[in-house]
């Protein structure tokens, strides 16, 4: 070895332990690195029903590896994204403030293309091997786009209806029987205003009814007609928007927001993208109990909400811990329970232990909230270019007014 | 001595650096340039596709319309109250309530607003079904119309106070007092005569200040998210709406925009500036015609009802908040929650505490630090101003700037310089941040008292051997203790109401009243809501309370200045 290959060598063992990224192949190693760590997580921090969650789960984490976590609460997910892009922009490639980030579609299609998460480890998670990587296709192909082991789900998300049986006994079940509906019926239904996520899903959602060929959205948009394989949406939209709360000249701007405009009797039907959303709300006294959740006949999309770390992550091992905690069936069962939250799980209730598979079947899910059965198989999410297409047309023919 | 004597410029160097900063940080990626996405030469797309965007005419438009009708709407409220009502009962009782006015944060005022006048609010429940017939909530626009009414109407709603209280600090430099019983005596009445003889005189004292509100009319975000218009939204919102894209390349665009934002607010003062030139030639034609004047009766009471709307909208608002933070299920058109519960408080409060805690600390220690500057440059304008006191005025003039340049403009930028000097995210950054924005409130409300302060005084205590910190310490400051207090609890106000300065350069890990109440606020829950929002007015409130109480114990011994 000559003296340069030793200094090298001397060098990166001197440099190693303040770059050195945790390997979460070692998971002993992880615990211990983890250790005394704070994470700094970022999510959304719009509804009182998750950051209750966060806040249990940065208990039980300390409690039991001594993690420290902070919900830093995000008003919108691309600020996370925005702060870790400001910080390569300035050179500060470790360090960052960002720990830990709840995401999905779009925005971890951005953060994975420009190189800014770090990974793989969510599949060397321990408890990676009761996630139902089979049945449930979304755990590992976010809006078609490849997890590659970059982000760790936490919980399973289906589009939803929900209506106040009081004044809306008998909610239309189709795109085309909403419309009916709604023209008998103006400005008593609306949608969050994209680019909001949940107003986007809305646009998809109606696609996917209208469109001829379903299996066309899988692909990129590049690949098809877009023109033509949207036109019925726009036809749908143009015909459904004067029927619109506010004859659609203002919108919600988020999802949440529907739920106080169905308490205040503005609207009566509404869409969401947690079955267990209404069931919370009626719990927390802000929906009355006279309201239902409802699928389309035709099936409703349905992905995963992941968590991932940035490349320049403070505290890495201490994300991974708790994203392993999330994935545990203590943390998911709690998610799951619509007292709390109503997310569904992403476990395989067959690769539970029977203590664990109990804790599920005790859970009482809510009056309003489906079984797994009513609410029936998952449509894949759409390509993230058919997202971002139908939000710039939607913006450029509703979002400017008349 | 020497260390006071550079006051000024280390105060505008910590002021005008990062605003600077900010703003070169902003217009390169304006330009193309960001090399963290592959911005490497300067190039005009970003700005090719700002004006491709088929919303644009329309958010200027509204940026523009909204940000001229708020200030000019605020000014004439104000300068009817005041002309109508100086020196009354009516305008003391209303300078008492001006303070926790002005402590509402705009974000709260604002949602309070929404629940007032939206179809299914308190006054549509208060009428509904009895005389409206209403049992469901009728489909009407009146939030968020294309028009920006609602918009205008919360800014005239929260910048009324502000511009009060400005005026009213300005009355008494302004020689009110006298200027009126000259023009009593000639025959005018009180709102001719006010604004033939005071108002071009108070003028020039609250020309900053209007300006002020005028640039923040116009590049509000958070006010305009609730009240305003989304289809398109003000262009500051887009802008914001850009940067918050997932995907990155439209921080290209946004900076464009945000330029675009600067030079919009540029161009509506010059506007501004020669609307006033044109009203002020008209006025003097006006003011020597010796016209008398005529309905003075209803332009008192115009003014009178206008400033009562606005502050009581603002009140009720607060109140309707203050029920949902306690309210159990509640259907409309029902006036009254079905149950009242604490549940609410009971779940956030305890959550909230370290927040409250870490939004005390920042307020605290950036006013205290606004305050120590400020102090330092009125008194060195006072003590070296007549030796080159043009250059210390013009150069306090600039220390404005920050409320002058659109918050999306640089702060952005200002982030990204933080990041480039290594400076780790936390308290002490966010701190300077706020000291930015917390400094010209503090000087604006602390200039013309500290300037009107009569001299003899000092040369009185001089002939009596007092050293000029002496004469400081224990004479000026004593005399000054109120206005020195309030302008304590405007800065204060000031740090516990920012949103995009604690969230960008915080990099959201300093977590403030404020940012929670806009996180919160996404989701629209009421009951949420108010618990952050009374909480963070009442804060707020309780710096102006003590900022009341405290001369009364300070000049417990000094009994002549308590009626000062």
């Amino acid at each position: 070895m000559t003296i340069l290959a030793r200094l090298y060598a001397l060098a990166a063992l001197v440099t190693t332990p303040a770059w050195a990224d945790p390997d979460p192949a070692d998971w002993q190693g992880v615990l211990e690195q983890a250790r005394g760590q704070t994470v700094y997580w970022n999510a959304w921090g719009g509804a009182t029903a998750t950051n209750a969650f966060i806040r249990w789960a940065g208990d039980r984490v300390e409690a039991r590896n001594g993690v420290r976590v902070v919900h830093v609460k995000l008003s919108d997910t691309a600020d996370a994204v925005s702060r870790v892009l400001a910080e390569r922009a300035a050179g500060k490639h470790s360090g960052g403030a960002v720990d830990l980030i709840w995401i999905n579609g779009a925005n971890f299609a951005a953060m994975k293309e420009a190189g800014l998460l770090f990974g793989p480890w969510a599949e060397a998670l321990p408890n990676w091997r009761l996630v139902d990587v089979a049945g449930k296709p979304a755990l590992r192909s976010d809006f078609t786009v490849p997890t590659e082991g970059l982000e760790a789900p936490w919980a399973m998300a289906q589009v939803v209806f929900y209506h106040d049986t009081a004044r809306l006994p008998d909610p239309p079940q189709s795109m085309p029987a909403l419309l009916d509906w709604a023209k008998g019926n103006p400005g008593r239904f609306t949608y969050p205003q994209p680019p909001d996520f949940l107003g986007s899903t809305f646009l998809k959602q109606a696609l996917y009814e209208l469109v001829s060929d379903p299996s066309l959205l899988q692909g990129p948009i590049e690949a098809v007609d877009y023109a033509e394989v949207s036109a019925p949406l726009w036809a749908f939209l143009d015909e459904l928007t004067p029927h619109l709360w506010r004859q659609g000249r203002a919108y919600p701007q988020s999802g949440p927001r529907q739920i106080q405009l169905m308490a205040d009797g503005e609207i009566d039907l509404a869409i969401s993208f947690s079955p267990g959303e209404a069931s919370t709300a009626i719990a927390n006294g802000q929906l009355p109990d006279t309201v239902r959740t409802f699928v389309l006949e035709g099936g409703t999309i349905g992905n995963a909400s992941f968590v991932a770390i940035p490349y320049n992550a403070t505290a890495k091992a201490g994300a991974m811990v708790l994203a392993d905690f999330l994935l545990s069936p203590e943390a998911q069962a709690r998610a799951q329970d619509p007292d709390v939250l109503g997310y569904g799980t992403v476990l395989a209730m067959d690769k539970l232990a029977q203590v664990d598979r109990a804790r599920f079947a005790e859970l009482d899910m809510g009056i309003a909230t489906l079984s797994p059965e009513e609410l029936g198989p998952a449509l894949p999410e759409p390509h993230p270019s058919w997202m971002r297409q139908l939000e710039a047309d939607w913006m450029a023919r509703y979002g400017l007014g008349d | 001595m020497r260390p006071l004597r550079a006051a000024p410029a280390v105060t505008l160097a910590l002021m005008l650096g990062p605003v600077a900063a900010g703003l070169a940080g902003t217009l390169a990626p304006a330009l193309g340039i960001l090399p963290a996405l592959g911005g490497e030469r300067p190039a005009i797309a970003p700005f090719e596709a700002l004006f491709d965007w088929p919303g644009l005419e329309r958010a200027v438009a509204l940026s523009l319309g909204t940000g001229l009708t708020a200030t000019a709407v605020s000014l004439m409220v104000v300068v009817l109250f005041v002309a109508g009502w100086q020196g009354s009962r009516t305008m003391r009782g209303l300078e008492r309530v001006l303070a926790p006015l002005l402590s509402v944060p705009h974000a709260a005022a604002a949602l309070g607003i929404v629940f007032l006048i939206a179809p299914s609010g308190w006054i549509a429940r208060a009428l509904s079904p009895w005389a409206t017939g209403w049992e469901n909530p009728p489909d009407l626009l009146i939030v968020q119309d294309p028009w920006g009414a609602a918009m205008v109407a919360g800014l005239v709603a929260k910048e009324v106070p502000f511009l009060m209280l400005m005026t009213l600090a300005a009355l008494p430099q302004a020689g009110a007092p006298s200027r009126m019983e000259v023009a009593r005596a000639l025959g005018y009445g009180p709102v001719t005569g006010w604004m033939k003889v005071v108002f071009p005189a108070v003028y020039p004292q609250i020309r900053l200040p209007v300006y002020a509100v005028l640039a923040y009319s116009m590049s509000v975000v958070d006010v305009a998210i609730i009240l305003g218009p989304n289809t398109p939204p003000p262009l500051a919102v887009q802008v914001v709406r850009w940067m918050a894209d997932p995907d990155l390349s439209m921080r290209f665009i946004a900076s464009a925009g945000a330029m675009l934002q600067l030079g919009l607010v540029l161009g509506a003062m010059a506007l501004w500036h020669l609307c006033e030139h044109v009203l002020g030639q008209a006025g003097r034609r006006w003011a020597e015609s010796g016209g008398r004047g005529h309905g003075e009766g209803v332009l008192r009471m115009l003014g009178l009802v206008t400033v009562l709307l606005a502050g009581g909208a603002v009140v009720a608002g607060l109140a309707g908040l203050a029920t949902w933070s306690v309210a159990g299920f509640w259907r409309f058109p029902e006036p009254w929650p079905e149950g009242i519960t604490l549940r609410y408080w009971a779940t956030q409060a305890p959550a909230l505490a370290g927040t409250l805690g870490r939004t005390v600390w920042i307020g605290t220690v950036a006013t205290a630090l606004a305050l120590v500057l400020v102090l330092a440059c009125l008194e060195a304008e006072y003590r070296f101003g007549s030796m080159r006191g043009a250059r210390v005025s013009g150069g306090l003039w600039l220390l404005y700037l920050p409320l002058l340049v659109p918050q999306v403009a640089f702060l952005p930028g200002m982030q990204s310089l933080a990041l480039v000097a290594g400076m780790t995210a936390g308290m002490g950054v966010v701190v300077i941040g706020h000291l930015v924005f917390v400094l010209p409130y503090v000087l604006l409300s602390m200039a013309a008292p500290w300037r009107a302060w009569d001299a003899r005084h000092a040369t009185v205590a001089a002939t009596l051997g007092a050293g000029p910190w002496r004469i400081f310490w224990s004479v000026r400051l004593p005399m000054l203790i109120a206005p020195v207090l309030t302008a304590t609890a405007v800065g204060f106000a000031v740090s516990v109401g920012q949103y995009l300065p604690s969230l960008l350069i915080g990099g959201g890990r300093v977590q403030t009243l404020t940012t929670e109440a806009v996180a919160l606020a996404s989701g629209g829950d009421r009951r949420v809501i108010g618990v952050t929002a009374l909480m963070q007015t009442g804060l707020v409130m309780l710096g102006f309370a003590l900022a009341l109480a405290l001369p009364r114990i300070v000049t417990r011994n000094r009994r002549g200045l308590r009626t000062a």
